[in-house]
Formats: C-alpha cells, structure tokens, sequence
C-alpha cells in the first residue's frame, strides 16, 4: 500500500491574489521574494550624502581576509575572524564562512550584515532551486543569483567581497562575486583588506598537485601572514577543504598560537600544531629563515 | 513616511544641516551562564551635555525567555522594541506557541537590516535561555549583522567594560578545532557581582554611564531585578 500525498499546490500557478498575498506575508524577509519595496527609504533629497552622514553614525562592522583556491584534490577555503568597527575590535570570533549548504560555501569580507543577510537570502534561493528543480544548484548558477541580487543594489552602498566554492557535477568550482556587480571564474582568490599579503603567500606557495595537507596548511599560512601584517584581520584561521563529498571544516587555529608555531622561539608544544610534526615546523623555520637571508 | 519621500523628492526643502538621530548614550551588557543569564543597564539617558533623565530602563522583556537591552538612539530604540513586541505577538498567534530567544534573535537581525539604507540607530544585545535552558548573548551592529556569544557590552561604556570581560570571562573560541567546552565559568553570583563592579568602573570615566545600573537576572525559577546607585554626577 502507498501513501499519497497531494502536492498538486507545489505546482499550482494560478494562486488566487488572496493566497499569494498570505504567501508573501509568510515568506516575508525570508524568501527571494526580497526586493527594494521592503527596505524603508529616508525621506532625503540626496541619497548618497545620507548614506556618507549614516556611515558615521552606525560604523558598521567590517570583515578582513579570505582566500579560496582550487587543486588537483578540490578547493581551500581559509579566513580569519576579526570585525572592526573604527579602530575598535569589534568581535574576535566573527564566522566568516557560511555554510550555505552541504557542497557549497560562501566566505565574507566587507560589510558583516550585507554578508549575512545575502548570503542566508542565497541559502534560501538555493533550496528553492533544489525543491522546484529535484537537483542541487550549481556553483555556476549559485554565484550568478547572488550576483544578480547585489548588481539590482547597485549604487545603495553594499559592501561585500565574496567567495562561493562547491562541488558540483562540473567539479570544484569557485567564483569571486562583489556588491559592485562584478563575477569572475577563478582558480585563485584572495579578498579583503589583508588580501594584498595572503596573494603574497599563497601565489608562492601554490601548486595543482599540492596534496590535500598541503594545500590545508598552504591556506592556513597565507591566512596567518595576513593577519601579521594588516591590522584588520586577526582572531583564529579556519581551514575548509571542498571535495567531491562536500565540504569538512579542516582546522581552527588561535593566531596567538599559531604565531609561536611559524616563528617558534623556544619548545613547541607538539599537541598544538593541528597535525603538524615539530620537525615539519623547524624545518620550514629554517628554510623561511634563509629565504629572508637571501 | 513616504508622503515626507515625496515632498524631499518634489523638491521641499529641509534645514541643511538636521539630522534624524541623537546620541543619547548609556550602556549595556550581558553575561551568560550554564543555566542563567544576566542583562544589564545603566538608567541615564543624556543628550550632547545634558542628562535628560536618570530612570530610563534599556531593557525590556519581549517573550517568556527573551530580554532586549539597547543604548544609542533612544527614540529609535523605543520605536524598535514596539515593533518587535507587536511580531511576538504574531508569532504568538501564528505558532501557537511564544517565540524563542534564537528564533527572536534572527528576528531582530531581519528586521535592523530591513532599514539597512536608513538604520535604527540603536546597538542591542538580546539575552534569553535557549531551548536547552542554557543562558545565551546575542550582539548586534546596527544594520543587523549578529553573533551569539558568552558575554557582551554595548553602547557609550563599551570600550571600557568590554577588555575587563574579556579578561575574567574570555574563554576559548568556538571557531578552534578541536571544539573545547566555551560555557561562562562563573557563579550566577560571582557574575552579578563582577557586572556591578564593571558599571561602578565605567560610571568613574564615562560621562554618559550613571545614576544606577538596572541587572535582569533570568533562570529556570523565572526572571529577578535588582537595582544598584552608581554616581550621579
């Protein structure tokens, strides 16, 4: 014996304008039916001065550096978590990979509410796509309805610099996506005020056949050496690794922990290197320590 | 609202230098335990030099399990907690059954970032006891972007308050693999106590906290207020 269910409403087009309006009140702030209507406008004559006076009043918190790249194994995924708001630490726990589904991520850098609003509003355009399509959504396509959604904005002042990485039937796929409109397909990315000094690290260090420890500890390093030098990006680094299966969150490193493991002055302790063996570490001390010799 | 649209965009005029917002100070805080939470606020309300009044509450209590703490703008807080009572209620209504603090919290976060291109100008925290009973913190910028944590400061008295927390509560971040326990290791007293040492500080320095600090202290037998005098010069 079979149940059956009716879901005939799943398809039904022709709503009755009392039934989509109950719709859109439920799915309100929750669905892509989001649009400009539903955000309160000031009553000002020159939008952009206002939007400029607000910065000053509000100081949002903004986010620092990621990166992302693919390899021969699938894509890294690394950030840190530092929110600043001014000069002021805002948060030292900021999570700046979201986790939009289990094959796909999005990273965030730029305004922390823009990225946490948009990128959950993408969560749930992709859910819907799954429900009305009996398939998962390509990274391809993913990236597209989030940069749709930030190029109708335009001019609004959004901040946000992002990354959506996933597997999906094409492979490891990865795509830099900004509030300016800008979507670009790519093997390598970094974003964010730290991204100058992770490019440094990671361009250098960077090869297709990186194992996947490597390619882990590569992104983990690029991160730290970021939050060495730019004032903006600190707190811990976390490592994520897409695969063929999804998405692991690899390691979640303290940077004042991680600091004593790439510039060990005296005993490492060898429980707190995440995997790494003390040898591995002097070794890359020395070899750092001859390549800033020469 | 859109009728004042219209006219701005009809070419009306408007004073060139008005603004909608004011400052007008306070600060608040709030603690979390294994079973209990602790929301806190001064009372003083000032606006540039001048304290307007010294019992004005910050917190307010919007479902069973929830409490809402807010400094800035206080008109806009005002107007804020009015709202968000009324979609309780809703909620209420729709569910059957009262909101949660986690579902409240991203309630909060919508609806701040809903006015994302002209903000409440207001900086919240929202305490509760999540479904499992365990205290929580959420804290807020102005535009919606949010985070759970153990502990939190928000307002005039922040920059003060908030590296003493760190200091007694910090634990170790729930970003760290392998994930170590990050629960508040005080006492439900030991944690009023240091709250009340922590407004007696920021009443020392910062013009905008004082008069008396407000604590709302929320576990499984229900929720409790005390009060403490701070400085009221």
């Amino acid at each position: 014996m079979s149940v059956n269910l009716d879901l005939s409403f799943l398809h039904d087009t022709e709503r009755g304008a009392a039934s989509t309006k109950y719709r859109d009140e439920a799915l309100q702030g929750v669905s892509n039916s989001v649009h400009a209507s539903n955000f309160t406008a000031p009553a000002v004559e020159d939008f952009d001065a206002f939007q400029r006076e607000v910065i000053n009043y509000v100081k949002p918190a903004h986010g620092t550096t990621t990166l992302g790249f693919i390899f021969e194994h699938g894509i890294v995924i690394a950030v840190d978590s530092r929110a600043s708001q001014g000069p002021y630490i805002s948060s030292q726990t900021v999570k700046k990979v979201i986790e939009i589904n289990p094959f796909l991520l999005g990273t965030m850098a730029g305004g922390a509410a823009d990225c946490q609003f948009w990128q959950r509003n993408l969560g749930i355009q992709c859910r819907l796509h799954e429900l009305e399509n009996g398939k998962r959504i390509t990274v391809r396509a993913a990236s597209k309805l989030l940069a749709n959604t930030l190029y109708s904005y335009k001019g609004r002042g959004l901040s946000m610099g992002t990354m959506i990485a996933g597997w999906d039937l094409n492979g490891p796929g990865l795509y830099y996506v900004d509030s300016e409109g800008t979507r670009l397909k790519g093997q390598r990315f970094s974003v964010g005020s730290g991204s100058l000094f992770a490019y440094g690290v990671l361009d250098q260090g960077y090869r297709w056949d990186l194992s996947v420890k490597e390619a882990c500890e590569l992104g983990r390093r690029a991160i730290y050496h970021a939050t060495f030098r730019d004032a903006f990006s600190g707190g811990t680094v976390s490592v994520y690794h897409v695969g063929k299966n999804g998405w692991t969150k690899v390691t979640g490193d303290d940077v004042g922990e991680l600091h004593f493991h790439y510039y060990p002055s005296e005993k490492i302790d060898e429980d707190s290197l995440g995997g790494l063996g003390k040898k591995e570490a002097e070794e890359r001390a020395a070899a750092e320590a001859t390549a800033m010799e020469t | 609202m859109f009728d004042a649209r219209e006219d701005a965009l009809a070419g009306a005029r408007q004073h060139a230098n008005w603004s909608p917002y004011d400052n007008n100070g306070g600060t608040v805080l709030a603690v979390a335990g294994e079973s209990y939470v602790i929301c806190a606020g001064d009372t003083r309300m000032s606006s540039g030099y001048n304290i307007l009044t010294r019992k004005f509450e910050k917190i307010d209590k919007m479902s069973g399990k929830t409490l809402m703490a807010s400094a800035g703008f206080a008109a806009d807080a005002v107007t804020l907690k009015k709202t968000l009572k009324a979609r309780c209620k809703q909620y209420e209504f729709q569910n059957k059954r009262e909101i949660g603090c986690v579902a409240f919290a991203q309630m909060l976060s919508n609806t701040l970032y809903y006015r994302r291109f002209f903000p409440y100008y207001a900086f919240n925290i929202v305490a509760g006891l999540d479904a499992e009973g365990k205290g929580a913190v959420f804290t807020y910028d102005a535009v919606g972007s949010y985070e759970r944590t153990n502990y939190s400061c928000q307002g005039s008295g922040q920059a003060l308050i908030m590296p003493v927390l760190d200091n007694q509560l910090k634990t170790v971040s729930p970003l760290v693999l392998p994930a170590a326990s990050s629960a508040t290791p005080l006492s439900e007293q030991e944690a009023i106590d240091l709250i009340k040492d922590c407004f007696a500080t920021a009443a020392e320095r910062d013009i905008y906290t004082g008069d008396s600090v407000e604590l709302w202290i929320m576990n499984a037998e229900g929720v409790r207020k005390e009060e403490m005098a701070l400085r009221a010069d």
